[in-house]
């Protein structure tokens, strides 16, 4: 969890806000996969976002489906996926990583032993998309004893009575969901982000990171000029890899461009 | 685990959703905790069950197949039911709920298409908008129930995504919902998903126990000695379990989709395959469900799209775990002889879902020997006949 603190500490002096992007484990394959971390994490990401694929993903849109069946057929399992961060790791190991996963890779590994494996491979913090903090309880436990940060989701349909439960659950940052439905790229902004980051901010001092729908610098500029302490970025940069599958030297470029673009709202 | 024990069969069960969703199962556990105690809903509930769907359904002896099979044999008769299947007793409720919560929309998945006509039915007898998700796999297979649907004026949307089956449609469905949930309820089709949806499916489906019970008591004088229902998430099973739960000696059995054989790892057997089926989380809920080591839900096969899916409701894996009922499974092929011998025997064209049940009574019949059986005939075969005739080499 230091690696939160410290990177969000850094952010707050140099008055930034902190540009998080998103992409698959593997997709479209672990060595290519590699390759576009090192791009983003060189292009100025200062936290990073990785989904580990389920076959089953319900809280994700067409494009993050397409990307986590990318990265099944390419062989991705949960093994493969926590060598994957220990390779991030050597050669940077100071960026925070924090994954977003389904609650059945964790149960299939023993709740436990997933936190223990997560801690070691150097993962900071665990987003799991289908467990509400209601049935979580032996996976904050396993994560506090590992030392690994718990991120939970608050959507503009959190009641403050639940948002107040869902605070004292999270270590690392509340995901801030800027509206309904699943991951993917929009073009516009939905209006009720600003105003439910005007409601939690007063409730928390945890850091308040916007995700879902965010893809042009202005959404991300619009964020950061609010509440938020950061933007996460994963469709959009998604969709430069399905565009550039047969090009991969096209899509490090384009997608290298397009974080550093992206950097630059959050200044 | 400990916070929600009420929301759990045993372990099984729970609410395992995105944030979003949260919300919405709670103020749908309110409605329903709220109507399934409500005189009024009660009644209007009960008016439809009798009056459109036409309610009781016949408890129907089957002597040919009796006297074949060296037991007594009835059959309880949701095939009779309007839409042809169990599934409409669930949808009018579910449907009615919806309503008494203020929504416009009603949204499902279907297999084999008999829930999407049912949901698609209500929806139109109580002036709701209906979209039904439906793998393009089953759309293929279930092609009279496609065009039903769309006469009932429900927009039948494709599901193109993974196996392009039921567990495809749900998560397509799940995903719609936590997109529009402030104007629209999730119509889910079986008793399994997050709380409350295998209570509240389970509750509107134990009519067919309620019923089963007090006719077989009044003909027979006694309870039988065991009830047999097919199984896919397990709606039907649960609504006649429901009516015996309490009769510790009639013995409950559920019949799941044994495809080509538990070996051939082409099924739908969650609780017969040892290697692939262990409890997990799938779809909202915690129970068994066919996956590899490291999680990932397997695909699987049937012929009969109802019963083509990698997981069975909560409450039926609570059952089996207390032993209060007992699973096994027919193949395909076993599947399709008990399709054209109930078929030639007792002139009824079963579901292929519902054959699965009569199959597992025709394959071990030996065990009933002169013992009084109710299987739960949840569906009728109209359906499949495409499908049927493909399989047994027919041309239409």
């Amino acid at each position: 969890m230091n690696r939160y603190n410290n990177t969000f500490k850094r952010l707050k002096k140099n008055k930034q806000k902190a540009l998080i992007p998103f992409v698959v484990v593997g997709d479209p394959n672990y060595s290519t996969s590699l390759e576009i971390v090192k791009t983003i994490i060189n292009a100025g990401a200062d936290i990073l976002e990785l989904g580990f694929s389920f076959s089953e993903p319900i809280a994700d849109g067409p494009t993050i489906q397409t990307a986590g069946i990318r990265a099944l057929n390419s062989g991705s399992n949960t093994d493969k996926n926590l060598n994957f961060i220990k390779q991030i790791r050597k050669f940077n190991n100071k960026i925070p990583i924090g994954i977003l996963i389904y609650s059945n890779l964790i149960y299939q590994r023993g709740i436990e032993r997933f936190y223990k494996d997560a801690r070691d491979s150097g993962i900071d913090s665990v987003l799991v998309a289908d467990l509400p903090i209601e049935e979580a309880d032996e996976y904050i436990k396993a994560a506090r004893k590992h030392k690994v940060a718990t991120v939970f989701i608050v959507s503009p349909l959190t009641s403050n009575e639940r948002l107040k439960k869902i605070t004292k659950k999270v270590k690392g940052f509340i995901y801030v969901v800027s509206r309904l439905g699943v991951t993917g790229a929009k073009s516009d902004l939905q209006k009720g982000t600003i105003s439910l980051l005007n409601r939690i901010r007063p409730k928390t001092n945890l850091p308040l990171c916007v995700g879902f729908g965010i893809s042009k610098p202005e959404h991300v500029k619009e964020v950061c000029k609010a509440k938020a302490n950061g933007a996460i970025v994963g469709s959009a940069i998604v969709k430069i890899i399905e565009k550039n599958l047969k090009n991969k030297r096209l899509m490090l470029k384009k997608i290298g461009n397009y974080i550093k673009n992206l950097k630059q709202s959050t200044l | 685990m400990k916070i929600f024990q009420k929301n759990y069969f045993g372990k099984y069960g729970g609410i395992f959703v995105p944030e979003t969703l949260m919300p919405a199962c709670k103020q749908l556990e309110q409605a329903f905790n709220k109507c399934k105690n409500n005189k009024q809903f009660n009644n209007e509930f009960h008016y439809l069950l009798k009056e459109y769907v036409g309610r009781p359904t016949a408890l129907t002896f089957c002597d040919k197949l009796s006297k074949k099979l060296g037991c007594k044999i009835y059959l309880k008769r949701e095939d009779l039911a309007h839409t042809g299947a169990h599934k409409i007793n669930n949808a009018l409720g579910q449907a009615l709920l919806a309503k008494h919560m203020g929504k416009t929309r009603v949204i499902a998945e279907t297999g084999a298409g008999q829930h999407g006509v049912a949901t698609a039915t209500a929806a139109a007898k109580l002036g709701l908008k209906c979209d039904v998700y439906m793998g393009i796999v089953d759309i293929e297979r279930q092609k009279p129930n496609v065009f039903r649907m769309k006469m009932l004026g429900a927009n039948v949307i494709p599901v193109k995504t993974g196996s392009q089956t039921l567990k495809d449609a749900i998560n397509e469905a799940l995903r719609d919902w936590t997109a529009n949930v402030e104007d629209t309820h999730y119509l889910l089709g079986s008793a399994l998903g997050p709380h409350p949806y295998p209570t509240m499916v389970a509750h509107f489906q134990s009519i067919i126990g309620k019923e089963a019970r007090k006719q077989i008591l009044k003909i027979e004088k006694k309870l039988p000695y065991a009830v047999i229902a097919c199984v896919g998430g397990g709606s039907n099973a649960i609504g006649i379990f429901k009516g015996f739960a309490k009769d510790q000696k009639v013995k409950l059995i559920g019949v799941e989709a044994g495809g080509y054989g538990i070996s051939s790892k082409k099924h739908a057997a969650r609780f017969a395959d040892k290697s692939l089926g262990r409890p997990g989380i799938i779809h909202g809920s915690f129970t068994y469900v066919l996956q590899d080591k490291y999680g990932q839900i397997y695909n699987t096969h049937s012929v009969s799209a109802g019963l083509d899916y990698c997981a069975v409701g909560p409450e039926h894996s609570y059952l089996r775990e207390i032993k209060r009922a007992e699973y096994s499974y027919a193949t395909d092929k076993e599947c399709l002889g008990a399709f054209q011998l109930l078929s030639k025997e007792e002139g009824i064209i079963p579901a292929l879902e519902s054959a699965h049940a009569v199959a597992y009574l025709i394959k071990n019949h030996k065990r009933f020997k002169n013992k009084l059986i109710i299987v739960n005939l949840s569906g009728r075969g109209d359906k499949d006949i495409y499908i049927a005739a493909d399989e047994l080499g027919i041309k239409l």
